[in-house]
């Protein structure tokens, strides 16, 4: 069974801008799912009517096999949402923020749960401040506990790991790791890709609220990726109109601080020197030259550019 | 068929409840010093006058509705301060995102606001009470008008708060129609002072009932026909809970 399947959801907001367009999406139960896209693509639009805090256009969506929209209580029971923007309590402490938040579920306290909730996001020595004296990383780790607190079977984070630092986040996704092996299916936006491509088994790519694919992160990283030509050079690249009219063919991006150039699908003929070629005349001899096979990052970048040269030719053209 | 949320809206309450009781000082202390405040500015300004059409002492006739007043603007303050704050912090997702119906929010938000009031209301009727021979002569009066009251206050604060998006903007509503409504609503004054055609205003602003039956309760008599004021009340309160729920339940100012 999917643990969501969302069928052609569009949102519109005061009738001009679409933020989502017909999509549609399936996430099998069990299954960490990352969703990416760049900002503006309407991630957290689909997170937050998935939230209810925003109403949909139009479509539907099934949790569990249940209608969102129809049997809204039975799917908030089963569903943690993690907002992207903080959000806290002034007046309560940690603790009094999760009993309330467990209890709001319809469910009664469980004071085990919480104090494992606070020992595994490392708030247990600040459980009975008051959320105003903890830091921007604490609150958000309070949001991760708060989607928790009922034990939901669906957990959404909406960039659950921003401005927490790399060692809390390791941990924070060991956790989060440790509730999916335990048959919890995670949905999550972020954007920190290689994290995404090291956690997740589903991928889906949306942009301009439209889903550019979904697919196992197997099959995106098999299929979809190509080889790619990394070019290091000396001084920080800008691509300029220009150069990138003279290397359309290859997608060209910057990607930490290299160029990479998309040579072609994997198992097809190299057109590696083609691109070597246009690449100096363009910015000159490089200092090192890598060929390897794309990351997620590389994918995300082209697909997301490649729809965008898509649009801006269909505009001019 | 869905069932009642009852941890979820017992939670809510206790949530909407331990939030003025942590702010005593200014939820219930602050109240009750006003309200003596006025009594000793009017104490001396009246003297031991009594108050034409009814007879009562001014002193009788001030105290009932200085704690109505206050009732009324606490249950009003209580929902209003928590939907605003909510907002600004953006702390109202995690109520929208839990299973809690319409019903069961405004039944929990209310409640909490009934408390408040009557806490409030307690608080000063035992300050006050030693320095007057003020008498209860219907007790259910007094709490049919303070519940009413405070319920429909309650629901008032929870609409001007899913409309407000500033702390301005509900403080424009706490000042120029709350506080207009409530001083000019016979606190200080029997209607029957008034001339002919602010009596017949009068006679359409909702918390002259409100006020008026409340100190009917205390001492006996009033400035309104009783059963007309009960069935104002009465169909206000469920007016103005049916526009809080229907308003939550679409998602007002709430869910874009």
């Amino acid at each position: 069974m999917n643990a969501l399947e969302i069928h052609k959801l569009g949102k519109m907001y005061n009738n001009t801008k679409v933020a989502l367009l017909d999509v549609s999406l399936e996430v099998p139960e069990g299954s960490f799912f990352a969703l990416l896209g760049p900002n503006g693509a309407g991630k957290s639009t689909l997170i937050n009517i998935l939230a209810d805090t925003v109403r949909p256009s139009s479509g539907s969506i099934s949790l569990l096999g249940h209608e969102l929209f129809l049997e809204r209580a039975w799917c908030k029971r089963r569903m943690g949402v993690v907002p992207q923007e903080i959000a806290f309590d002034p007046f309560f402490s940690p603790r009094e923020i999760l009993r309330f938040s467990r209890g709001m579920y319809g469910q009664k306290n469980d004071d085990t749960w919480v104090d494992e909730l606070l020992e595994r996001l490392e708030l247990t020595e600040h459980a009975h401040k008051i959320t105003r004296q903890l830091s921007g990383g604490m609150r958000r780790r309070l949001l991760v506990a708060q989607a928790l607190v009922h034990r939901p079977k669906v957990v959404i984070l909406d960039e659950p790991t921003a401005g927490v630092d790399v060692e809390l986040r390791k941990r924070l996704w060991d956790f989060m790791r440790e509730l999916n092996a335990a048959g919890t299916t995670i949905l999550l936006t972020t954007h920190y890709l290689e994290e995404a491509e090291e956690l997740c088994d589903h991928v889906a790519i949306i942009d301009q609220g439209k889903v550019i694919t979904s697919q196992s992160m197997q099959a995106l990283l098999g299929d979809v990726a190509s080889s790619s030509l990394y070019l290091r050079y000396a001084h920080t690249l800008q691509l300029s109109s220009q150069d990138r009219a003279a290397l359309a063919g290859f997608y060209p991006r910057i990607n930490q601080g290299q160029l990479c150039l998309t040579l072609n699908k994997l198992g097809e003929t190299s057109n590696f020197d083609q691109a070597y070629q246009l690449a100096r005349q363009c910015f000159g001899s490089p200092l090192t030259v890598t060929v390897g096979q794309e990351d997620l990052e590389d994918v995300f970048l082209r697909l997301t550019g490649e729809k965008k040269s898509e649009k801006q030719g269909g505009t001019t053209g | 068929m869905r069932s009642f949320n009852f941890i979820g809206t017992w939670t809510l309450f206790q949530r909407e409840s331990r939030r003025f009781l942590r702010v005593k000082m200014q939820t219930i202390v602050a109240p009750a010093l006003t309200a003596i405040l006025y009594l000793i500015v009017f104490r001396y300004a009246m003297g031991e006058r009594s108050v034409p059409g009814l007879d009562v002492d001014y002193f009788s006739f001030l105290i009932p509705g200085l704690m109505m007043m206050a009732m009324l603007q606490n249950a009003f303050a209580n929902t209003s301060s928590s939907m605003i704050v909510g907002k600004i912090m953006n702390v109202h997702v995690f109520l929208l995102m839990a299973p809690i119906s319409a019903g069961e929010a405004v039944f929990a938000f209310l409640a909490a606001a009934v408390l408040r009031a009557l806490v409030v209301g307690g608080v000063l009727l035992l300050v006050l009470l030693p320095f007057s021979d003020l008498s209860l002569a219907h007790v259910w009066m007094i709490l049919f008008y303070g519940i009413c009251g405070s319920l429909i206050m309650g629901s008032l604060g929870l609409i001007g708060g899913m409309w407000s998006k500033t702390f301005d903007d509900m403080a424009m509503v706490n000042n120029f129609i709350i506080m207009p409504l409530t001083f000019l609503s016979g606190v200080f004054y029997s209607v029957s002072q008034l001339p002919p055609f602010w009596q017949a205003i009068n006679a359409w602003n909702p918390f002259f009932y409100l006020i008026d039956g409340f100190r009917h309760g205390f001492i006996g008599t009033g400035d309104s026909d009783p059963w007309q004021a009960i069935g104002a009340v009465g169909a206000m309160t469920l007016l103005s809970i049916m526009a809080a729920w229907y308003l939550w339940h679409i998602g007002w100012k709430l869910k874009e």
